[in-house]
C-alpha cells in the first residue's frame, strides 16, 4: 500500500513540476529573489525599512497611487508615535461635509481618516495619466505574482529596449512589467528622496524599501500571524505525541 | 466528575434519557458501538470530514457578522475583517483554507471507498449519499469564492455561469435568470450569499442521512470482508475516539501551517484586485479543488459538449456501484485494478495541471487524454476488470486475518452481519 | 471481547496509573485546545479597530445663540450642546447638591458656565429626553424631560425625577478657541 502511495506522490509531483505553461505569457527573466526581513517562518518587518519606504510612497508613489485601506492610525504599527501620527494626518487635506450650508468642505487629516487619494475619481485620475489608471497599492503585493520580489524588480527594472522592440508611444520598457510596456515612466532616481534616518537614497534601497512598506500596507498582520503560527504549531506537536502515546496506550491490549 | 449531590446529576440525565433517549442513543452510535478492529487511518477521513463542516459553519457565520454582501462594499468589507476586526484576518484565512481542506479530505475519503470497495453492496445509497454531499459542496464553494467580490471572483462567476448558455433553446434565458441581470452584478452576489449560506445546512442534513447509512451494515474495512461476529469488532470509544483525535491533531498540523504560514499559497494573487467588469484577467482559473471539473470541460471543443462531459464526470459517480462488477471489495485481493486504481489517481491530478495552465499545445494533448481516460476508466475498465480478473483468496474473517492471517476462502462474502 | 478490552482501560491492572494520567493530559491538552479556539471567535465580536479608532467632532458655537440649544452627532450618539441662560446657570448653581440623586455642582460639569455639554442618553434605558427643539417640553426644571418613563434632568441636566439613576453623562471635549469645541 505504501510503495504505491508513494510512487503516485511521486510521479504527481512530477507533474505539478512542470513548468506552468506560459504562464505570463511573456519572456520576463526569472525574478530576482531579494531577502526580505519578513521572509520565512519566522520573519518580521523592519521598522526602519518600512518607516523609509512610507517617507519613499507620501514623497514620490502617492502623487499618483491611492492606498485606500490604509488609515493615518496604521502608522502606529511601524513606528510612529501617537503625535506623529497625528502631525502626519494634519498635513493631508480631507473632504468632509456636507456642512449645514449642505456643501462640502476641506478640513485636515484625522489619525482615523483613510489616507486621501491623489484623485477624486479613476476618470480624474486616468485624464491626469494619458487614459492610464495608476492602481491602488494597498495590495499590490498581494496581487501580483512574485509579491515583494516582484515590485522590487520592476521599480529596479527599467532599461531600455533591446533592438528591434517596438515601444508604443508614451510607454516605458521595464523587464519584469508582463509585455515589457509600462505606462509608468520610471517613479525612482538617485536621492529622489533624503531618508530621515540618513541612509543613502540609491534607487535599490529606495525600491527595496517601498517594496517592504508596501507588503506591509497589503499584510499588517503578518508578524501576529507568524506567532500565533509558531503557538499554535508547538501546542499541536506535543499535542500530537500525548495523543499517539495514549492511543498506543488504549490499543496496547488489543494489538 | 465529582458531585456534591452524588446521584442528582444521574438521576436528571435517566429523567430526560428515560423520555428522549439520548444518553442510548449516544451511548449506542458513539460508544459501544462495533466498529472493525482493523481500520486503518485512511478511515480518519470521514470524522475528519465532518469535523471540516463545523469549522466552516463556525467560521462563515462568524465572518458573515462583518461582511457585507453589497458589489460596492463586499471587497472593502473583506479588508476591514483582514485589518480591523480582532482576529479577523484569523477567521479569514481558517475559513479560506478550510474550504481546501476540507476537499483535500473528502477527495481522499473518496479515493479511500474507492480502492476498498466502499460503494458495494449493501452500501451504494451510503456512496451515493457522499456523491451529493459532494456536489453540494462544490456549488457552496463556488459561490463562497465569488463573495469577496474580487477580479477571479468576478470572472469565475461570469465563465461558470455562462456555462448554462450552453442549453439549447433556454440556456441564455436560464443564464439571465441566474444572473438576475445583463452581467453578474449585485443580484447575483446577493443570491449567492444567500445560497451560500443556506447550503451548508443542507448538507449537514445529507450528512446525517449519510451516518444512518453508515450504521446500516457498519463501515467496511480494509479486507473488504463482512464483519462475521463480535471477535471483529471494537467499540469505537475509547479506541475510535482516540484514533481520531490523534488523526485530527495531525491534521491539524497541516491546516495551521497552511493558515499561519502559506495562507495565499492555494489561492490566485489576481482575486486580490477588486473585480473590474471591464477588464479580464489574462488566465481564469478557479480555485485548485475545482480544476479537473475545468479541465475536461475546456478539453472538448463543443461548447454544449464540454459542459455535459463536465458535470457528467461527477454524475457518473452516482452509479459506480453499478459499473463494477468485481465480486470482491477490497483492491488488496484485486491484482489487477490495484494497479489501475493509480492510474485514476494519476489522471486526476493530471486533470488538475491541465486546469491551472492556458490551454496550449501540450496542455491541451494531455487534458483531452486525460479525459478519455476518465470516462474510461469508469465505464470501461470498471466492468472489465471486475469480470476478466482472478481475485486472490479473501479471508475467513477480520479476526482470523488480524490474529493469525488463518484460513482462506475464495469468494465473496457471506452475509452481512445484523445490526445488533 | 469487547468487554475484555473495555476492562484493560479502567481495571486494576499494572501501569494503569499512568495510563490514566496519560489521558488525563490528552483531556486537558482538549480542554486547552477548545478554549484556545473559542476566545478568537468571541474576540472577533468586539468592537473592531475602525471602531475604535479615536474619532473627534468639531463644532462651531457662533450660530447657537443664548437661549438655545443644538444637537451634534458623535460617535454615533446624540451630544446635547446648550447656551446657558444666567437664569439657567443660577438655578443650576443653587441647587443643594445633597437633594441630588447622582450629587455633582453644576460647576464640575462645565468649562464654561455658559456652555453645557452633554451626550443626550437618557440613563435609564436609552431614549433621548426632549428639550432641544422650540416648543419641546422641558419638565419642571427647564431642562429636559423624557417622555419614554418620565425621567426629569435641570438645567445642569442631573436627574431630578423619574427611574434614570444618573446625570446626563458629560462626553470629554475641549474649546479649541473661544466658539469652537471639540468632542472626544
Amino acid at each position: 500500500m505504501l510503495k504505491h502511495v508513494l510512487a503516485a506522490a511521486t510521479l504527481s509531483a512530477t507533474i505539478s513540476a512542470l513548468p506552468p505553461i506560459a504562464r505570463a505569457a511573456d519572456e520576463s527573466p526569472p525574478l530576482p529573489h531579494q531577502e526580505w526581513s519578513f521572509d520565512g517562518v519566522f520573519g518580521t518587518y523592519d521598522r526602519a525599512s518600512l518607516q523609509r519606504g512610507f517617507q519613499v510612497y507620501k514623497e514620490v508613489c502617492s502623487v499618483c497611487h491611492p492606498v485606500k485601506h490604509l488609515y493615518y492610525r496604521d502608522l502606529a504599527e511601524i513606528g510612529y508615535s501617537e503625535d506623529e501620527v497625528k502631525a502626519i494626518a494634519a498635513t493631508y487635506q480631507v473632504t468632509d461635509g456636507p456642512n449645514d450650508q449642505g456643501e462640502m468642505y476641506q478640513r485636515p487629516g484625522r489619525p482615523s481618516d483613510p489616507f486621501v487619494p491623489p484623485f477624486p475619481n479613476d476618470q480624474a485620475a486616468r485624464a491626469a495619466n494619458n487614459g492610464a489608471l495608476p492602481p491602488d497599492l494597498s495590495m499590490i503585493v498581494k496581487a501580483r505574482e512574485g509579491g515583494a520580489d516582484y515590485v522590487d524588480a520592476l521599480l529596479n527594472g527599467y532599461k531600455e529596449p533591446p533592438a528591434g522592440f517596438n515601444l508604443l508611444q508614451g510607454m516605458q520598457y521595464d523587464e519584469y512589467f508582463p509585455g515589457h510596456q509600462i505606462a509608468m515612466p520610471p517613479p525612482l532616481s538617485d536621492n529622489a528622496v533624503t531618508f530621515a534616518d540618513g541612509t543613502p537614497a540609491t534607487v535599490p534601497q529606495m525600491a527595496h524599501d517601498v517594496a517592504s512598506f508596501l507588503t506591509w500596507a497589503a499584510e499588517p498582520n503578518l508578524e501576529d500571524r507568524h506567532r500565533t503560527g509558531f503557538k499554535v504549531m508547538l501546542f499541536l506537536v506535543v499535542a500530537a505525541g500525548v495523543f499517539y502515546a495514549a492511543k498506543r496506550k488504549i490499543w496496547a491490549p488489543v494489538h | 466528575m465529582a458531585d456534591a449531590r452524588p446521584g442528582a446529576m444521574s438521576r436528571i440525565i435517566r429523567w430526560i434519557d428515560y423520555r428522549l433517549p439520548f444518553v442510548q442513543f449516544l451511548n449506542h452510535h458513539l460508544v459501544e458501538y462495533p466498529t472493525p478492529r482493523n481500520l486503518s487511518y485512511w478511515w480518519n477521513y470521514g470524522s475528519l470530514s465532518g469535523i471540516m463542516l463545523v469549522v466552516m459553519i463556525a467560521t462563515g457565520i462568524f465572518l458573515a457578522m462583518q461582511y457585507t454582501p453589497h458589489a460596492d462594499y463586499a471587497f472593502d468589507s473583506v479588508e476591514r475583517i483582514m485589518r480591523d476586526v480582532n482576529y479577523g484576518w484569523l477567521v479569514r484565512y481558517a475559513h479560506m483554507n478550510g474550504a481546501s481542506m476540507f476537499f483535500i479530505l473528502v477527495y481522499t475519503h473518496m479515493f479511500r471507498g474507492l480502492y476498498y470497495g466502499s460503494y458495494k453492496a449493501p452500501r451504494e445509497l451510503l456512496w451515493i449519499l457522499g456523491v451529493v454531499i459532494l456536489i453540494l459542496m462544490i456549488a457552496t464553494s463556488f459561490m463562497g469564492y465569488v463573495l469577496p467580490w474580487g477580479q477571479m471572483s468576478y470572472w469565475a462567476a461570469t465563465v461558470i455561469t455562462n456555462l448554462f448558455s450552453a442549453i439549447p433553446l433556454i440556456g441564455q434565458s436560464i443564464v439571465t435568470l441566474l444572473w438576475g441581470g445583463f452581467t453578474v452584478g449585485n443580484p447575483t452576489l446577493n443570491r449567492f450569499y444567500a445560497l451560500h449560506y443556506l447550503l451548508p445546512f443542507i448538507i449537514v442534513a445529507v450528512v446525517l442521512l449519510h451516518l444512518i447509512a453508515l450504521h446500516r451494515f457498519h463501515s467496511n474495512n480494509p479486507l473488504g470482508i463482512d464483519l462475521k461476529g463480535p471477535q471483529d469488532t471494537l467499540p469505537f470509544h475509547p479506541y475510535f475516539t482516540i484514533k481520531d483525535l490523534f488523526g485530527l491533531v495531525v491534521f491539524l498540523l497541516v491546516y495551521a501551517f497552511f493558515v499561519f504560514y502559506a495562507p495565499n499559497f492555494l489561492g490566485s494573487p489576481v482575486n486580490s484586485m477588486p473585480a473590474n467588469p471591464m477588464q479580464t484577467p489574462n488566465h481564469i482559473v478557479p480555485e485548485w479543488y475545482l480544476l479537473p471539473y475545468y479541465a475536461i470541460l475546456r478539453s472538448v471543443p463543443n461548447k454544449l459538449f464540454g459542459v455535459i462531459l463536465a458535470f457528467g464526470s461527477i454524475f457518473l459517480l452516482f452509479i459506480v456501484p453499478w459499473l463494477d462488477t468485481s465480486p470482491v471489495r477490497s483492491a488488496r485481493f484485486r491484482p489487477v485494478y490495484k494497479w489501475v486504481f493509480w492510474l485514476l489517481v494519476i489522471d486526476v491530478i493530471a486533470l488538475g495541471w491541465v486546469g491551472a495552465n492556458p490551454p496550449e499545445g501540450l496542455v491541451v494533448t494531455v487534458g483531452q487524454f486525460a479525459t478519455f481516460y476518465y470516462f474510461i476508466h469508469f465505464l470501461v475498465l470498471f466492468p472489465l476488470i471486475g469480470k476478466l480478473e482472478r481475485p486472490r483468496p479473501l479471508p475467513l474473517s477480520i479476526a482470523a486475518a488480524v490474529l493469525q492471517g488463518g484460513g482462506t476462502r475464495l469468494g465473496g462474502a457471506g452475509a452481512p452481519m445484523a445490526k445488533p | 471481547m469487547a468487554d475484555l478490552a473495555h476492562q484493560n482501560v479502567t481495571g486494576a491492572h499494572p501501569g494503569e496509573t499512568r495510563r490514566d494520567f496519560l489521558i488525563l493530559t490528552t483531556a486537558a491538552i482538549g480542554g486547552v485546545a477548545v478554549a484556545a479556539t473559542i476566545w478568537p471567535f468571541i474576540d472577533s465580536l468586539n468592537p473592531a479597530r475602525d471602531t475604535l479608532a479615536e474619532s473627534t467632532t468639531e463644532v462651531d458655537l457662533v450660530p447657537v445663540q443664548l437661549g438655545q440649544r443644538l444637537t451634534v452627532k458623535w460617535r454615533g450618539k446624540p451630544v446635547f450642546i446648550d447656551h446657558r441662560t444666567p437664569e439657567e446657570i443660577k438655578a443650576a448653581a443653587d441647587v443643594n447638591i445633597s437633594d441630588l440623586r447622582d450629587p455633582q455642582k453644576d460647576s464640575d460639569r462645565v468649562k464654561k458656565p455658559e456652555w453645557l455639554v452633554v451626550i443626550g442618553v437618557c440613563t435609564h434605558l436609552g431614549c433621548i429626553p426632549l428639550g432641544q427643539r422650540a416648543g419641546d417640553d422641558r419638565g419642571p426644571y427647564g431642562g429636559w424631560f423624557c417622555p419614554c418613563h418620565g425621567s426629569v434632568y435641570d438645567t445642569s441636566a442631573r436627574i431630578r425625577q423619574g427611574p434614570a439613576p444618573l446625570n446626563l453623562a458629560v462626553p470629554p471635549y475641549d474649546f479649541t478657541s473661544d466658539t469652537t469645541i471639540k468632542l472626544g
